[in-house]
């Protein structure tokens, strides 16, 4: 159980976190009838992975990737990668942000035309109004 | 300028997306042609592009002229080059089409549709043309997102329809990108082909497999696979012709060929069928997957509603196919593409024929409709027998592979389950037409129809019903050259390893 605790839990805690956060997120997309929750729970979604994403970068006592003294400022020294936390997956994430605040743009627009028409966000309500 | 073709593909939509949204600042005349113009261009590199692969092989194109893996590639070969010519051909045809239809749906916000069918179209051309994993998410995302847009603006369900569309797509793109992280922290690149070298020595690593599914099960519901395919048939019935007859014979077809560059390229068909229960549940997943479509096909009363349960079992065709593992199963598969692509456009241009003048295509609304418009209905005709699999229409061919493939692999299910998904296709196309050739019109003051009164029912314009025809009739030209497309394109597309 210590061991669990000690490998399984503790050092991995950064995807716990994000399968967590993802389950919440599915759950809400799931579970709830109000448009509006759905696509809050479908924003927890993205954040989880976008937050997977951000935390396989990180290193521990790392620092920011910026060389001060880089190759061709007059100083020649060899890098040690390991003190750098990985940039990319950091930059990877940029787009996806831009990609989910488009999708909670669309999704929060279509959300409002549907209120517009039945008076309500209730998924089950509307379905109803629908089919008479 | 020919060896800029990879990259004219995808920067003529994108570039005259925006140019066309300005243009509507000042005046929505310009805006169609500038749409024709960007399409055509994209085709014509995509002809070029064809011609340049099949003389020389495979490209690999750098963008920015940063050297991959550090850099975004653009990884041509035939299997690519191919897809490419298909969509931008049948987006640039679909657009001539339904030019009618869209100008009199949208009005003043054409400009606005111009734009979203530029970009949606630009969003499946770099999917399939791109060789780098994370930028095919982007590109996935673009499709879909301009995707949503277009098929919001339909009847009163639409918005409902495509946010629901939008909470599974926003899923599937997810577990995509889920599945390139644990790709990414594995092997440190997200290039396809660096990916292809770095990965077979980790393949027994529980965390790639992992990447393997949650990419797999990503694309399964973005192409609509049973049961991952609840969003499709209200999203494309509820959206206006235009939109529908443009996304239903890209996006499935486009998500398709994504599995196949993923399960051949990304990871060799060593990983992919390495383990045999695997593909043998992927074929039977594909055999429920045929059946199910067809027998919910079965129930519907609306044509267009019918027609996209049709295509959620011809989803299972080109998977099922596909996992077959052999050949001929994937000769299939790969020509399945193409000719459902056709076909799919062929039978959504007629329902938009159909809608353009009388409003619906509910069973009831078409009767006695071949007197009032016989070019659609011909067309539709040819359509159906196309979606039959009857010779010389091109659905045969692609069929006939597939049974081939399913016979030699031992997977009579699969067999079983083409053949009894045509047989319910002919039901489904005949009870259409018996409808539309021998029910007596006249009678039309049911509950159901509100659309004009009969007697002023015509064909639509010409400038619909001859593209239409066109489609029609390419559907046995491509039926005849079938065997051409196979030896030449199709061959060099699928790995030497597999027999």
């Amino acid at each position: 159980m210590t061991e669990f605790l000690q490998t399984g839990l503790t050092a991995h805690y950064n995807y716990w976190i994000y399968i967590i956060l993802m389950l919440i997120g599915l759950w809400a997309m799931m579970a709830k009838v109000n448009l509006i929750k759905k696509i809050i729970g479908m924003n927890i979604f993205q954040t989880a992975i976008i937050l997977f994403y951000v935390s396989i970068g990180a290193k521990k006592g790392g620092t920011i990737p910026i060389l001060e003294h880089a190759p061709g400022h007059g100083h020649e020294y060899i890098m040690d990668a390991a003190l750098y936390i990985n940039p990319l997956p950091h930059v990877l994430m940029l787009t996806a942000i831009v990609v989910s605040v488009a999708t909670l743009g669309v999704a929060l627009a279509l959300a409002l035309k549907t209120y517009r028409e039945h008076k309500t966000l209730d998924e089950d309500e509307i379905l109803s109004h629908l089919s008479e | 300028m020919t060896d800029q073709y990879p990259s004219l593909i995808l920067i003529a939509p994108l570039l005259f997306a925006l140019f066309v949204f300005i243009s509507s600042w000042f005046s929505r005349k310009p805006a169609f042609i500038m749409t024709a113009i960007a399409l055509g261009l994209s085709s014509a590199s995509a002809v070029g592009l064809l011609a340049q692969i099949m003389a020389n092989g495979p490209l690999s194109y750098r963008i920015g002229g940063w050297a991959p893996p550090m850099g975004i590639e653009y990884y041509v070969d035939h299997l690519n080059a191919l897809v490419l010519v298909v969509v931008s051909c049948l987006a640039f045809w679909n657009l001539i089409a339904t030019r009618p239809d869209i100008e009199r749906s949208y009005g003043d916000k054409a400009p606005i549709f111009y734009t979203l069918y530029l970009l949606s179209v630009a969003g499946h051309l770099g999917i399939v043309v791109t060789g780098d994993a994370f930028n095919l998410y982007v590109l996935l995302e673009i499709a879909a997102l301009s995707g949503y847009a277009l098929l919001a603006m339909g009847n009163a369900r639409a918005h409902l329809s495509t946010l629901r569309y939008l909470f599974m797509g926003t899923v599937g793109a997810s577990f995509y990108l889920l599945g390139v992280g644990y790709m990414y922290i594995m092997t440190g690149s997200l290039n396809m082909l660096d990916l292809a070298r770095l990965l077979p020595p980790l393949y027994e690593s529980p965390a790639i497999a992992a990447a393997f599914g949650l990419v797999l099960v990503g694309i399964f519901i973005k192409m609509a696979f049973f049961p991952l395919h609840a969003w499709l048939p209200n999203a494309y019935s509820d959206a206006n012709s235009p939109a529908s007859s443009l996304i239903a014979p890209m996006t499935t077809k486009v998500m398709v060929y994504a599995m196949i560059r993923i399960c051949l390229t990304v990871f060799t068909p060593a990983l992919a069928f390495k383990s045999v229960w695997f593909s043998n549940g992927m074929v039977w997943a594909a055999v429920v997957a045929m059946v199910m479509g067809a027998l919910f096909a079965l129930t519907q009363k609306d044509m267009k509603k019918m027609l996209t349960y049709v295509l959620i079992s011809e989803v299972g065709y080109m998977v099922g196919g596909f996992w077959l593992g052999n050949r001929l199963g994937m000769t299939g598969s790969i020509l399945h593409i193409v000719n459902d692509a056709v076909m799919t456009l062929c039978v959504f241009l007629c329902v938009g024929c159909i809608t353009f003048r009388t409003g619906s295509t509910q069973f009831e609304s078409l009767k006695g409709l071949s007197r009032k418009q016989p070019y659609t209905m011909a067309a539709l005709v040819l359509g159906g027998l196309a979606m039959i699999g009857v010779p010389p229409t091109c659905g045969f061919y692609s069929k006939w592979y597939l049974i081939l493939g399913g016979l030699d692999a031992g997977h009579y299910e699969f067999v079983a389950a083409l053949v009894f998904s045509s047989l319910i296709n002919i039901v489904l196309f005949f009870r259409i037409f018996e409808i539309a050739f021998f029910e007596p019109y006249g009678d039309m003051h049911g509950d159901h129809y509100h659309g004009p009164p009969h007697e002023k029912i015509q064909d639509a314009p010409w400038s619909m019903v001859l593209p239409l025809l066109v489609v029609a009739v390419g559907l046995i030209v491509l039926g005849l050259y079938s065997g051409s497309i196979v030896t030449n394109i199709i061959d060099f597309a699928i790995p030497a390893t597999i027999i």
